[in-house]
């Protein structure tokens, strides 16, 4: 009887019009781009300039620093629409609201995971890796990076009606980061030294499949909790 | 229980930082019928409203639509349920259409056309205008503009006449006069006096805060 | 069986039995812990690699395996609370929140007094030490968002979603760890994984334990009936204490 969307199609509203919203709002969705570039041009500079170093930690240094970028864009996911009331009316739309979550993570993905792509070999060039690794260090970005948006959807789902909410938020999500961090920065380590790097791959896309199908549910729900 | 009861609550319990807001709580609403929430700050109000609306849990008690609860219910209620609160939940970064129809994607679209829309609630001008240079005001008829825009029964609405002019305030009283004939439901609170031609008013004072 | 699950989580009710409870549960966990450090300081002979160093691990072990056991029971509060919204639950999981981080942070603290002689260091990355430490990052985060939310009643909801989606990772978290470890460290000698403990070593460390489950139900009982009693202040049976 009723001739609302299909949920397809209200999935891809929601994300081109998150989207949009960070297009209209360009400059505060760079800084976490921003933020990345900064964070790794630190560690020569506290570490000093010795390539060989330099070229050994790089997988760890791009990937911490990839987590700290995260951390830093996640409360963008839900904090504005918590604010103006627009989590209202997400949360009593007609559609499942899971699904509409990970329309909006996935928004959140393209706007501040995928960037890192375009950036990484350039300061993974900068910080002398091996350009052997370099493929594996983009599959890794391209897989791990999502991860990161879902998990952290839940943390901030919860935080997101707190007003010192930031703090605590790393400090539930961070941890949780950890096996993403291990593997992807383990593949591009052994992809530098010329070994397989199947199994980790293998392990990033079971978390991805894992976070997809689990992490929208639990972040659907505190969100519920957080507008109640 | 009447056939054509909508909304009804049985036993509704509210408690909020330790505090009892009310309890025993029970109405029933028929097409039709307009249901006025009275009380002063601070008595629960806004918690009835959203506990209404599904984004609250209930303490204690249910609430049944056309007879079933609407945890139950779920995204078939929603879709008979439309929410304006506090906060107006639109964007001031996109513009007054692209509000409409975000909110015609979540909700269940109304037949009408969204230019109409903007015109009754004399916004047609500002339709491509970004919502973040409209006023007070303007941004409340926008918010209130998505009643027209989706189909919807209910009507929970949480002081909608906050920053409006008098003559919006008719404006909109008359649109709920429509939507009561319609047979429509509207749950309201409002400090303003609502005054409609319809007798099919119920009152709720929610007494003293404690 | 449900009818009596219903009873107890009526807080009244559970105030009243687990205060009968808590002399008993007292007396026995006294009673373990005396025979359990008796068993293991006295009677197991020394370790012929580690000599008497090695002792601590009668309360490293238990309280590794607590640090675990706790926050499977904050998960299972968690789903009661999300599926039944029973407000013993709610107690329950706040309550053990700080004595699983206690548990934890005994064991970080007994595991790294047991590298030192070991590693000749306070702290080594050790596989099972770091997962420790990231248990501990999730009991501190659990605690966290349950004080930063004024409503007890939401903040218990956010916990138990926060519970369940760290249940779920704890595993991968640990597993992923292991392999870390594994990788970096090549095949480094492990704590606890001896191919035979002889009996008079691993039962005492089985009384240890059962000694921690009742300090732990000992400990939660009174921490239930504390919160119980704030959360209810305003009810009529608290009154009529």
């Amino acid at each position: 009887m009723s001739n609302r969307l299909s949920l397809g199609q209200a999935f891809i509203f929601l994300l081109r019009r998150d989207m949009l919203l960070a297009l209209r709002n360009r400059a505060e969705y760079a800084m976490p781009l921003l933020f990345f570039v900064l964070v790794i041009t630190m560690f020569p500079l506290a570490l000093g300039a010795q390539p060989e170093l330099l070229a050994r930690i790089a997988p760890g240094i791009i990937w911490v620093a990839a987590l700290l970028a995260a951390m830093l864009s996640l409360d963008s996911i839900f904090r504005s629409d918590f604010d103006d009331g627009s989590l209202e009316q997400i949360l009593l739309s007609a559609h499942p609201v899971a699904i509409l979550v990970l329309a909006k993570v996935c928004a959140h993905w393209l706007v501040t995971g995928l960037p890192l792509l375009i950036v990484a070999p350039l300061l993974a060039e900068m910080l002398g890796m091996s350009t052997a690794a370099q493929p594996t260090l983009l599959l890794t970005i391209l897989i791990g990076t999502p991860i990161l948006s879902l998990i952290g959807a839940i943390g901030v789902a919860l935080t997101v009606g707190l007003r010192k909410g930031g703090i605590i938020l790393s400090l539930l999500v961070l941890p949780l980061y950890v096996p993403v961090l291990i593997f992807a920065a383990s593949a591009i380590d052994n992809a530098a030294m010329g070994f397989e790097v199947s199994a980790q791959i293998y392990m990033l896309l079971a978390f991805l499949l894992l976070s997809v199908s689990l992490s929208p549910w639990a972040t659907a729900a505190a969100l519920r909790m957080s507008a109640s | 229980m009447s056939t054509s009861t909508l909304l009804e609550t049985r036993d509704l319990g509210c408690i909020r930082n330790d505090r009892q807001l009310f309890e025993h709580l029970e109405f029933a609403l028929e097409a039709g019928e307009m249901l006025v929430v009275e009380g002063p700050n601070g008595c629960g109000k806004t918690s009835l409203l959203r506990i209404l609306t599904g984004l609250r849990l209930a303490d204690k008690g249910d609430i049944l639509w056309r007879g079933e609860p609407i945890d139950r219910l779920a995204g078939d209620y929603y879709e008979q349920v439309n929410y304006v609160g506090h906060h107006d939940g639109i964007k001031h970064e996109l513009s007054c259409l692209e509000n409409l129809r975000l909110a015609r994607a979540m909700g269940v679209p109304s037949q009408r056309d969204l230019d109409d829309v903007l015109e009754q609630v004399n916004l047609y001008a500002y339709g491509e205008s970004v919502v973040g240079s409209l006023s007070a005001g303007q941004k409340r008829r926008l918010a209130l503009a998505r009643l027209l825009a989706t189909d919807s029964l209910l009507w929970i609405l949480d002081e909608p006449f906050t920053s409006l002019d008098k003559a919006s305030m008719e404006m909109f009283a008359a649109l709920f006069e429509q939507h009561l004939q319609r047979e429509g439901v509207i749950v309201v609170t409002s400090h303003h006096d609502i005054s409609l031609p319809t007798l099919a008013i119920q009152r709720l004072n929610l007494g003293q805060p404690a | 069986m449900f009818l009596w699950f219903h009873k107890l989580g009526s807080p009244p009710h559970f105030y009243r039995i687990a205060g009968k409870w808590i002399p008993w549960l007292s007396w026995i966990f006294l009673a373990l812990l005396l025979a359990g450090l008796y068993g293991g300081l006295i009677l197991a002979p020394p370790d012929y690699q580690q000599g008497e160093s090695y002792r601590i691990i009668f309360v490293h072990v238990p309280a590794a395996w607590m640090s675990l056991f706790v926050y499977v029971v904050m998960a299972f509060c968690g789903i009661v609370i999300i599926v039944w919204r029973m407000k013993l639950a709610e107690v329950v999981l706040i309550s053990s929140a700080p004595i699983g981080a206690s548990f934890t942070f005994l064991a970080l603290v007994t595991g790294s007094l047991w590298g030192k002689p070991m590693w000749g260091t306070y702290w080594v990355w050790d596989a099972r030490l770091t997962s420790e430490l990231i248990l501990l990052f999730l009991y501190l985060g659990v605690i966290g968002l349950h004080n930063a939310i004024e409503d007890k009643r939401i903040a218990a909801r956010a916990v138990a979603i926060l519970a369940l989606v760290g249940v779920v990772n704890i595993p991968i978290i640990h597993y992923s760890v292991e392999w870390w470890h594994s990788l970096h460290q090549g095949a480094s000698l492990s704590k606890f994984d001896k191919p035979s403990m002889p009996p008079s070593m691993y039962v005492p460390i089985l009384i240890m334990a059962l000694a921690f489950q009742f300090y732990y139900a000992l400990a939660l009982f009174h921490k239930c009936r504390a919160e119980l009693l704030q959360r209810e202040r305003n009810s009529k049976w608290v009154e009529e204490l």
